[in-house]
């Protein structure tokens, strides 16, 4: 079978803020990633890694000193029209989005994404609708102000302005960062919905080691400017080391299973979820009971 | 032991404004921090613990009952200066707390404005970046930094005005791993070796370990308060309550509900580890 096509590739991308200043800083080098349809990546790295400045040539937020940018084999830059149209394709949720509601009610906030790329009448209501019910968002809170809802609620509602756009690559800049665990769980099946529903392509940058490892099939790690790892959760965890050098940790029960290992104990290097950690240590339990 | 923070039937509502309701937040909250210790307040979004903090260097004055600052009433005017002297305060969002264009000039508006010699405010400005790793940055555009490096300039902010106690609402919400470790050891830091008062409002739980005491607030009220394995180990309260507990305890509740003999308070990846080894070298 034929390797499928990856919706989103970057190609050789550099980037460099304030060129020929005194605070001219290339953010990020000679950067080559290629996304498909379905995959969900996390981007982890130190700040000042580059996660931010990557994602943002994604939606074409910002243009490459050098490299490309190509969405489904074609460059983003190429026109006008095909740039304006990667908004709705692409789209991305800033960290802390719920400081971008505006409207009066949630159903025009979420509707102002779609409304943009020319959508009215039955269908706005349906994607708006769709949106919401992706983030869990109620009829009843569709009408209210979003400035009278919660916090987490407000959150959601942003999210679903951008979902609410149908994008092909969905990308997430820290989206549970603030939230406490119940807000953090229900936001992070949400998007798990989402990317199965559409199968869209989603890259989540997040800090929390727990949560990639829980969620994301291939995690890549950015280090000054440069993709340093690229791999599934098992591969990047086991280099503890490395990873703390970066800036970066494993999740705890990663290291609790490395000090068991350097005690003698025979356990596997790639755990890093307490469910499969749980269930490795009751199987070592049983055979030693054998 | 004078508690440097005291609320006494502490109660708060957010007064209605343009488009929203009075929110009422707590009722009758009572509440000490002792001078020199380490408090974590964790809690549920919406249980109010912001809003507590706030309280603490007179950002918001009561509704109803006092709150006493290094002795000092949180409501008297007059005193604001002072209180304002004793606690500092670091908020989520460092963009909201940086005012100058160049990274030591923001750390120094504290000292300058509180009429610190001149030579002493180079030596503050300097010490107070070289804790938050920020040194080779103080001739830096502050705007130009990443979110998490802002941050650590906002802390030596306030840690440049040599305040008794730091209360620091979610200030690592928005900092890598290793961020999160060097503001948790520099306040932790802070507290051992010069004795400053940290109240740490977080949702990490791994941060709130560091403390020596959790307070858990829940629906503008206090669940339960004790040292950090007190609290963790209750791990169902802390779950109904819309908590997380860190992977260790839940690695080890999860064991025990399978059966196994181990202590919920084993906390540290260490402690964890030689638990659970010691129960698997245990015979059935």
């Amino acid at each position: 079978m034929a390797p499928t096509k990856p919706i989103i590739e970057i190609k050789d991308l550099t980037h460099t803020y304030s060129p020929g200043t005194p605070f001219e800083h290339t953010a990020v080098s000679h950067i080559n990633l290629a996304f498909h349809a379905g995959e969900l990546a996390g981007v982890i790295g130190h700040t000042g890694s580059g996660k931010s400045t990557l994602i943002q040539h994604l939606n074409g937020l910002l243009k490459p000193t050098s490299g490309q940018v190509l969405f489904q084999g074609e460059d983003i830059w190429k026109d006008k029209k095909f740039i304006h149209s990667i908004r709705g394709r692409v789209g991305l949720v800033f960290q802390y989005p719920e400081y971008q509601l505006f409207e009066e009610t949630c159903w025009k906030d979420i509707a102002f994404g779609p409304k943009n790329q020319g959508i009215s009448g039955d269908e706005l209501d349906a994607r708006v609708r769709r949106a919401a019910g992706f983030v869990g968002i109620s009829e009843e809170l569709l009408e209210k102000s979003p400035f009278d809802i919660s916090g987490g609620q407000k959150r959601r509602v942003a999210i679903a302005g951008v979902i609410a756009m149908e994008p092909d690559v969905l990308i997430l800049d820290e989206p549970t960062a603030g939230l406490d665990a119940a807000g953090r769980d229900a936001i992070l099946e949400n998007i798990r919905a989402y990317q199965q529903a559409q199968n869209a392509a989603v890259i989540m940058v997040s800090h929390s080691m727990e949560e990639v490892a829980e969620l994301c099939g291939r995690l890549i790690v950015m280090n000054k400017g440069s993709v340093s790892m690229d791999g599934t959760p098992a591969e990047v965890f086991t280099h503890a080391d490395e990873l703390t050098e970066m800036g970066l940790s494993v999740p705890q029960v990663t290291s609790v299973f490395a000090r068991l290992r350097a005690m003698g104990l025979d356990l596997p290097a790639d755990v890093y979820t307490v469910r499969y950690a749980v269930a490795r240590l009751l199987e070592r339990k049983e055979d030693r009971s054998c | 032991m004078t508690p440097i923070i005291q609320t006494e039937n502490l109660s708060f509502t957010y007064p209605a404004s343009e488009g929203r309701l009075a929110l009422p937040v707590f009722e009758n909250l009572s509440l000490e921090i002792e001078a020199g210790s380490f408090t974590a307040v964790i809690g549920p979004n919406g249980c109010g613990k912001s809003t507590l903090a706030k309280h603490f260097n007179a950002v918001l004055l009561p509704s109803g009952g006092k709150v006493w600052v290094a002795g000092m009433d949180s409501s008297d005017e007059e005193k604001l200066l002072d209180i304002r002297r004793e606690i500092g305060m670091v908020f989520q969002n460092p963009d909201n707390q940086i005012v100058a264009n160049v990274v030591e000039e923001d750390v120094a508006f504290a000292p300058e404005n509180l009429g610190v010699p001149s030579p002493e405010i180079r030596k503050r400005v300097d010490d107070a970046l070289k804790t938050v790793g920020m040194y080779e940055y103080r001739e830096h555009a502050p705007h130009l930094l990443s979110g998490g490096q802002k941050q650590r300039i906002a802390i030596a902010g306030v840690l440049a005005m040599r305040p008794r106690c730091i209360v620091l609402d979610e200030p690592t919400a928005m900092l890598d791993p290793r961020g999160r470790e060097e503001v948790v050891s520099t306040i932790t830091r802070l507290n051992r070796e010069q004795g400053i008062t940290v109240v740490l409002i977080t949702h990490h739980m791994r941060e709130a370990v560091s403390a020596d005491r959790v307070v858990v607030m829940h629906k503008g009220g206090i669940l339960t308060d004790g040292s950090p394995r007190e609290v963790f180990s209750q791990v169902e309260l802390l779950r109904k309550a819309g908590l997380d507990v860190p992977q260790t305890t839940d690695l080890l509740y999860s064991l025990r509900n399978a059966g196994w003999d181990l202590p919920l308070d084993a906390l540290t990846i260490e402690e964890c580890a030689k638990a659970i080894a010691a129960a698997l070298q245990s015979n059935n």
